[in-house]
């Protein structure tokens, strides 16, 4: 396919499959905790609600930030579907987030501070996986290049299966689930309110929910990578992988961010580079 | 002439000023002669490289004998400083390296045949550009930061500037002639000016403190000079020649160890584990002197040999060695730099770290690898003296070099503050400068030796956590601030918005730097023609994407244009009622509490000490299996 043409059922869809998503999330989450649950189409009525309240801030230029996060969160997947470099795919995401922390601390209250801080650590915490994630595909494929590493004739979880379940880890991290949502959670009764979110409300808050669409859809398609040889079973597994998130999330406690950062940095170091190291003696 | 011209109209310069009292005629000399010494290295860039020097009058004994004398010189001045000082390792350093020099200046000196003693590449002509532009205006920021520096913030502190100018020039004069030598011997000496210059520069305010790191400074870089030496009675030895270009050129097996030993150099000068310590120290000196030591000498003249040397180690044991010990401070230094609120030991720690990354490049050597060094170097001289600077202005305003401190900046200092968040982006974000390059480091590490990428993944995280949370700590607005009045003083400002207009200007226009510098440089060392065999390192697509997203990026203070039109301002959320302000709640039991916010600095995880530490531990280690390696 056109790369262009992916881009842009990209950009149309993306918003779309992610709010289904979204609205499954709950669901699904409601019936593992023997609720009915909202409609599927939840997230789509909360999202143009919320676009009609009054725009409440504390420091006048802390929407823009979020603007910017979710332009470059739109960016970042374009990349990946329009098939770029998956390094500056992941640079674009970093900047990206980086954007969502600043408004945060533009924002100068304590909850969103703290709730910045410790989406930083998550990032650090998360960060040397995705980019051993990058370097193993990498190595199987002799390409950086997502169409290209997307194209290749094997199936590449075979060749990482250490970097795919590294890579599972890190996901949970960047979906803001439990037992890794530090930094801000849609669960009630917590100790930081709404963390890195809390300042933010109205169209901000909706846009902020959009940039998690655009993102679940292009973190989900790259676990599509690892099975990119045999599509059907790569949507499968994708969406199994969901799934597995949406259950860990439920079953699963919130950690310290200390050990949040070590186990991240341990599984990184122990999956991600014994993948590698075993990839590159191999050679 | 204009090679000559440069390294002698600085040194020059730096006697005058010796002897120039008044504050009027400095300030004219020395703006003069860094406007003349900036144009000079432009011009140079843009005349055809390899420039033939063979028709300069270079050749004569005489001007050998004067640099023996010059040396011998300087060793008796380190004498007595070390025998003043009581520090016997000084001694035994200086009576080995000058002892060995002047032994083969003696025995060997009447024989020595050297067809070149200076040469400009592209390579040198970046260099040149780094060194006359940054640290051109290092020395104009100068002049305003020193006289507020004796007349407000430092008034106990001997005021002994036509000294300090003095010997920014000279250092200036040194790097130009270290950067555009290739007799190793002139080379040597240009090395053991700047550590001189190092030594009296960072010893400036005379406190205990700054006398004891001026020492270990220069104990260090003793070190490293005396690998240096080695390598040259070495080589000159095996080969019969003292010239780099030919060192550069010869076969891995006759070249390996003195290789090893200038890369040993290398790494003391730019401050690399187990050395980064004096580095640290260095801070104790006034501002303009950690910007020129850390940005645009000293420990660019490290890296710039270390880079040289990239041919000769590549795909060796030795070159191996040399990428892990680059690789190894590059974490240390990344998370080290996580733990402290000291502004100018983050910028410290963060170039350790940095410089680790070229050091990295130059080990593994391959060309992809010596593209990305000489890159870094650039953008790091570039970003990093701007935030040098900025952190000098800040701490003269704000009476403090804590991070803390500097919350609401934005609106008590803004030019300033933008100043650093341009440097900072600078640093690590994507899509601007020294990401470029450390994308560029990744992909040359996965070719060479993928196992080595994992240092970077987990160096880079580091990154992104102190200079994130710096950067939020700046724009964080809790309580009303007054606009400080008068910023910058004239000479600060000339200095700070060039820089930043330099940062800005060598980001966008990254793909021309490389096009007409660094990858006809590489070409030529490694494939001997003018053209790389697959065109650009990262890609012509990725380059153009790149630039998108810096457009994009660089709109970001459009949105500005409808601040705060349709939003409704209210106090933050604090828990408990407010009390008319963002800070202050009422609590439990009618209590008014007072809220504060700090960054995080993961003490119960990371500990500065530690860290340091073991990272030395572990690079003396490495330099050792280096040494037996190259010996083997």
């Amino acid at each position: 396919m056109n790369p262009w043409i992916r881009l842009l059922i990209y950009l149309v869809a993306a918003p779309i499959v992610g709010g289904l998503l979204a609205g499954w999330d709950r669901r699904i989450s409601a019936r593992m905790q023997s609720r009915q649950g909202p409609p599927i189409f939840q997230p789509f009525y909360d999202v143009l609600k919320l676009m009609q309240k009054e725009n409440v801030v504390v420091r006048r230029s802390q929407n823009y930030y979020i603007f910017f996060f979710l332009l470059l969160a739109i960016f970042t997947g374009g990349l990946f579907f329009g098939g770029a470099d998956l390094l500056l795919v992941i640079f674009a995401l970093t900047l990206a987030a980086i954007f969502f922390v600043l408004g945060a601390y533009k924002a100068s209250s304590p909850y969103s501070f703290i709730g910045a801080e410790r989406e930083l650590i998550q990032m650090m915490a998360y960060e040397p996986m995705v980019l051993l994630t990058a370097i193993g595909m990498y190595m199987v494929t002799k390409s950086f290049a997502v169409n290209e590493i997307a194209s290749h004739p094997t199936l590449l979880v075979l060749a990482l299966p250490g970097i795919f379940l590294g890579f599972l880890f890190t996901l949970e991290i960047k979906f803001r689930k439990s037992p890794f949502d530090l930094s801000c959670s849609h669960h009630a009764h917590q100790e930081l309110v709404s963390g890195i979110t809390t300042e933010f409300s109205g169209r901000t808050l909706a846009m902020i929910e959009i940039a998690h669409w655009y993102e679940s859809v292009f973190l989900l398609g790259w676990v599509y990578l690892f099975f990119a040889s045999i599509p059907a079973l790569g949507i499968a597994v994708s969406l199994l992988v969901f799934v597995l998130i949406i259950l860990v999330d439920n079953v699963f406690a919130r950690l310290k961010w200390q050990t949040v950062l070590k186990s991240a940095w341990v599984v990184a170091a122990v999956l991600g580079f014994g993948n590698i190291l075993i990839l590159s003696l191999l050679r | 002439m204009l090679v000559l011209t440069l390294i002698l109209v600085p040194l020059a310069a730096g006697l005058v000023l010796l002897c120039l009292k008044p504050d009027l005629p400095r300030k004219i000399l020395v703006s003069g002669v860094t406007l003349a010494v900036c144009c000079g290295s432009v011009a140079l860039a843009l005349l055809p490289t390899p420039l033939n020097l063979g028709d300069l009058p270079l050749n004569q004994h005489g001007i050998n004998l004067g640099m023996l004398l010059v040396e011998i010189a300087m060793s008796l001045f380190i004498l007595y400083v070390g025998v003043r000082a009581k520090n016997p390792l000084i001694v035994v350093l200086t009576l080995a390296q000058a002892g060995l020099m002047v032994w083969f200046e003696l025995t060997a000196g009447a024989h020595l045949e050297v067809a070149q003693n200076l040469f400009v590449d592209k390579f040198s002509v970046i260099m040149a550009l780094i060194n006359g532009i940054v640290g051109g205006g290092i020395c104009i920021y100068a002049l305003g930061y020193m006289r507020e520096y004796h007349e407000v913030a430092h008034r106990d502190v001997a005021d002994r500037r036509p000294l300090f100018f003095a010997l920014l020039f000279i250092f200036m004069g040194a790097m130009f002639g270290l950067i555009f030598a290739n007799n190793l011997v002139w080379l040597f000496l240009f090395w053991e000016i700047t550590t001189l210059c190092s030594f009296l520069l960072i010893g400036y305010t005379q406190t205990e403190e700054a006398k004891r790191n001026a020492l270990r400074a220069l104990v260090m870089n003793l070190a490293g000079g005396l690998a240096f030496a080695l390598a040259i009675v070495w080589f000159y030895r095996q080969a019969g020649s003292i010239e780099l270009q030919i060192l550069i050129a010869s076969k891995q097996s006759l070249a390996l160890l003195p290789a090893a030993l200038l890369c040993f150099a290398g790494i003391t000068k730019s401050a690399q584990l187990p050395f980064s310590s004096w580095l640290l120290g260095a801070m104790v000196a006034p501002t303009p002197v950690s910007a020129l030591l850390h940005s645009s000498t000293m420990v660019k003249a490290g890296v710039y040999l270390v880079l040289r040397m990239a041919p000769s180690v590549a795909g060796t044991k030795v070159g191996m060695m040399v990428a892990l010990v680059g690789a190894v401070t590059f974490v240390v230094g990344s998370l080290a730099a996580i733990t402290t609120s000291e502004a100018k030991r983050v910028l410290a720690w963060s170039t350790v770290a940095n410089l680790g990354l070229i050091v990295l490049c130059g080990g593994i050597g391959t060309y992809e690898a010596v593209w990305a060094g000489v890159l870094l170097i650039i953008f790091h001289a570039v970003a990093k003296c701007l935030l040098f600077l900025c952190v000098g202005v800040i701490e003269h305003k704000l009476h403090s070099r804590d991070i803390e401190s500097m919350a609401g900046l934005i609106v008590s200092m803004p030019r300033v503050s933008v100043m650093m968040q341009i440097g900072m982006a600078g640093m690590f974000l994507a899509p601007f400068g020294m990401l470029i390059s450390k994308w560029a480091v990744l992909k040359a590490v996965v070719d060479a030796y993928p196992m080595l990428s994992v240092f970077i993944a987990f160096g880079s995280a580091a990154t992104l956590f102190f200079w994130v949370k710096w950067m939020g700590k700046l724009l964080e607005v809790v309580e009303p601030h007054k606009r400080i009045e008068k910023e910058l003083e004239l000479g600060e400002s000339i200095a700070l918005h060039g820089l930043s207009v330099a940062t800005f200007l060598a980001c966008l226009l990254f793909p021309l730097i490389s096009t007409y510098f660094i990858a006809p440089y590489v070409a030529e060392v490694y494939f001997h023609s003018a053209a790389l065999p697959d065109g650009d390192i990262i890609g012509r697509g990725n380059t153009i994407i790149m630039t998108i997203m810096m457009a994009m990026v660089m709109l970001f203070p459009i949105t500005f244009i409808n601040y705060g039109r349709g939003v409704r301002v209210t106090d933050a959320y604090l828990g408990g009622a407010n009390l008319h302000s963002s800070t202050l709640f009422v609590g439990s039991a009618n209590s008014v509490q007072n809220v504060t916010i700090g960054n995080y600095y993961l003490h119960n995880i990371l500990s500065e000490a530690w860290l340091s530490r073991w990272g030395v531990v572990g690079s003396a280690a490495l330099l050792l299996v280096m040494f037996v390696m190259a010996c083997l």
